[in-house]
């Protein structure tokens, strides 16, 4: 029993998203779906999870703020303090209110910065890596759906898929 | 499944929109040869950013003395320019993030040239800061770096300290979120081109972005969360720009309210600006139908918006130094109307009290020819508001045997054209050779458009 690719062409997000609900209801794995934007309520439906990166940036962004208020607090109170314009600088939260643009702005560079590094890397997005879409009318207007089925399914696959609006389905 | 209502003007035009047209019509200007006048504009802005580059050889070269600015006027020209530069940068931010916050579909035509803009205008306005320090190569001394003078830290109770941090998470936070953009557009690019070494250089920009679930639910997600870092970044990067002035204590910069004015004033300015190029490129690129009148209008509500508070703004300072009962401040303002430079001070405010105010009769910010016009006018004014913020002032302080006059040398005249040269040229070539309009995320919103709905309605072009 030999596993096979199938895939399915629609040329509509939500024909494609009504035809993958039958899919899963009849048991099928989807594999991959590739489409040109964002198809919406798709990820309940196969099963995929909802990322993370949002806490990520969060964490980034905490860690922004306490290299900030740390490099701040070295340079400014511990190794070398100056008495800038008569006001002492003996503790640090003396200097909140002026050092608050400079914690804000190293949250924000770090969060924004660490959140899309982690998004390059875990979508594996880099100069140079090569595209996976099996078609390239998948970036233009045709949203393309990948099964892998054993025989005794992939007909009936095929079956759902031309029916619920595919328009084209071929085996790989 | 949203649908949006029928008296609404659908805000992308025609009769037959696919996803494919879309594509098609943004991928046109890129595969075809560009219009004759593209090249004749790209040299020409060539040309001006080269003589940029030569008068910022001969200040480095010989000095900042080449420049007009003296013991007393000792910023002039520079961080006008400066202010002026990072103000228009804003709206690219504005309509990128705080729009996508506010779910205003109306955005997306718009909103990946305006990021570009932002982007561009932000490296002109960099060119000032790390010139007018006087000794660029040591520009390096801003940076909290260990070193030999026994580590001198840089003194971070200053604005001018702010400014650095806030500029460059600016800039990069700016440049990540337009590329994470242009990186699906990009396959699109890619997927269609048949020319080899031109498949290449996408299939490079695009990163080998497949649009896989996973990748789209992570984009959208990046999307949002660079949207709701971007927003305050916008309000505090021209707030602390704005405290360059207002921490210091001069009179006509010591004031509250120059951090909400700035802002108001950097939005209008910059929306001016996106007008500006926006009006020229879809008639060019022939995207008439997805930079829509409709689009064109909203803009010019924002200009009457962020135009009148800056009106207000003027009004209350010019209030408030009466009232405060403060002889430096009633001076201050009495100086920049009746004063050696009041031409300035007249400039900007007809061209930016006055002129916004017209966008209230729907005739006029509907009709894209006076909307042109008033875009350059309102830049003309913004750009007299910093010029009348920080020349007079520094003219005329405290003690009058101090004062001093400003003029600009062919040197600060030379440094700006080019900036203004490059600004073009740059986003010449991003217009040829990238997707100037965010073509996945319209793609989102055709199934919204009822066809036919509301032609009746918006002004045709």
């Amino acid at each position: 029993m030999s596993k096979k690719t199938i895939h399915a062409i629609y040329g509509d997000d939500e024909v494609t998203l009504a035809s993958v609900k039958k899919l899963v209801a009849a048991g099928i794995v989807i594999k991959e779906i590739f489409s040109p934007f964002p198809i919406h309520g798709i990820e309940p439906v196969i099963g995929v999870k909802k990322t993370r990166l949002a806490t990520c940036a969060f964490l980034y962004g905490i860690t922004g703020t306490l290299l900030g208020t740390l490099m701040m607090w070295y340079m400014m109170v511990h190794d070398w303090p100056t008495i800038v314009g008569g006001k002492p600088n003996f503790k640090y939260f003396y200097n909140v209110p002026a050092f608050i643009p400079i914690t804000f702005e190293c949250t924000v560079f770090c969060a924004a910065h660490g959140m899309a590094l982690t998004f390059l890397l875990r979508s594996w997005l880099l100069p140079g890596v090569s595209p996976k879409n099996p078609d390239p009318r998948t970036t233009d207007d045709k949203f393309l759906v990948e099964i892998e089925a054993d025989d005794k399914t992939a007909d009936k696959a095929m079956k759902i898929m031309k029916e619920s609006g595919a328009e084209e389905v071929k085996v790989c | 499944m949203q649908k949006q209502s029928d008296i609404r003007t659908p805000l992308i035009l025609g009769d037959n929109i696919t996803y494919k047209r879309i594509s098609d019509d943004v991928i046109r200007p890129i595969i075809g040869k560009p219009p004759r006048l593209w090249y004749i504009v790209v040299t020409i802005t060539g040309l001006m950013f080269a003589w940029g580059i030569c008068c910022l050889a001969y200040t480095i070269g010989t000095g900042i003395g080449t420049w007009g600015s003296n013991n007393g006027v000792d910023w002039a020209w520079d961080i006008t320019n400066f202010v002026w530069w990072i103000g228009i940068g804003h709206a690219g931010t504005l309509i990128s993030a705080v729009l996508l916050l506010f779910r205003q579909k109306w955005r997306m035509g718009i909103n990946r040239s305006a990021e570009a803009m932002t982007i561009f205008a932000v490296m002109c306005a960099a060119i000032f800061v790390v010139l007018h320090t006087g000794r660029p190569w040591l520009d390096y001394w801003l940076f909290p770096l260990p070193n030999q003078f026994g580590s001198l830290w840089p003194n971070f109770n200053s604005p001018l300290m702010w400014d650095v941090f806030a500029v460059s998470t600016y800039f990069t936070v700016s440049l990540v979120f337009w590329y994470l953009g242009l990186i699906p557009d990009f396959a699109m690019i890619r997927d269609r081109m048949v020319k080899p070494g031109w498949k290449k250089a996408y299939k490079i920009l695009s990163f080998g972005w497949s649009g896989r679930v996973m990748d789209w639910n992570r984009f959208e997600e990046v999307s949002l969360v660079l949207a709701g870092l971007s927003t305050p970044l916008v309000f505090s990067v021209h707030s602390i720009v704005s405290m360059d002035f207002a921490t210091s204590i001069l009179p006509g910069w010591h004031t509250t309210i120059f951090p909400p004015y700035f802002v108001a004033g950097a939005i209008f300015s910059g929306f001016a600006m996106v007008l500006t190029l926006l009006l020229v490129m879809r008639k060019v690129f022939q995207l008439e139908h997805y930079i829509t009148v409709k689009h064109i209008e909203y803009m010019n509500i924002v200009i009457i918006l962020t135009g009148s508070m800056v009106g207000v703004a003027y009004l209350s300072e010019l209030f408030i130094s009466w009232y405060s009962g403060v002889e430096y401040e009633q001076y201050a303002f009495l100086n920049r109307a009746t004063g050696p430079y009041m031409i300035a001070y007249y400039c900007m405010m007809t061209c930016n009290v006055v002129s916004p105010q017209l966008f209230w009769f729907k005739k006029i910010r509907t009709n894209l020819h006076f909307t042109f016009i008033l875009s350059i006018v309102v830049n003309i004014g913004m750009w007299f508001e910093r010029f009348v913020i920080i020349v007079p002032t520094l003219a005329r302080t405290f003690i009058p045997a101090t004062w001093n006059m400003y003029t600009p040398t062919f040197v600060d005249v030379g440094i700006f054209l080019g900036t203004i040269g490059m600004f073009f040229f740059f986003f010449l070539l991003f217009a040829r050779y990238f997707p100037v309009i965010a073509q996945s995320e319209l793609k989102t919103i055709v199934k919204y458009m009822v066809p036919g709905a509301g032609k009746n309605k918006s002004g045709q072009h």
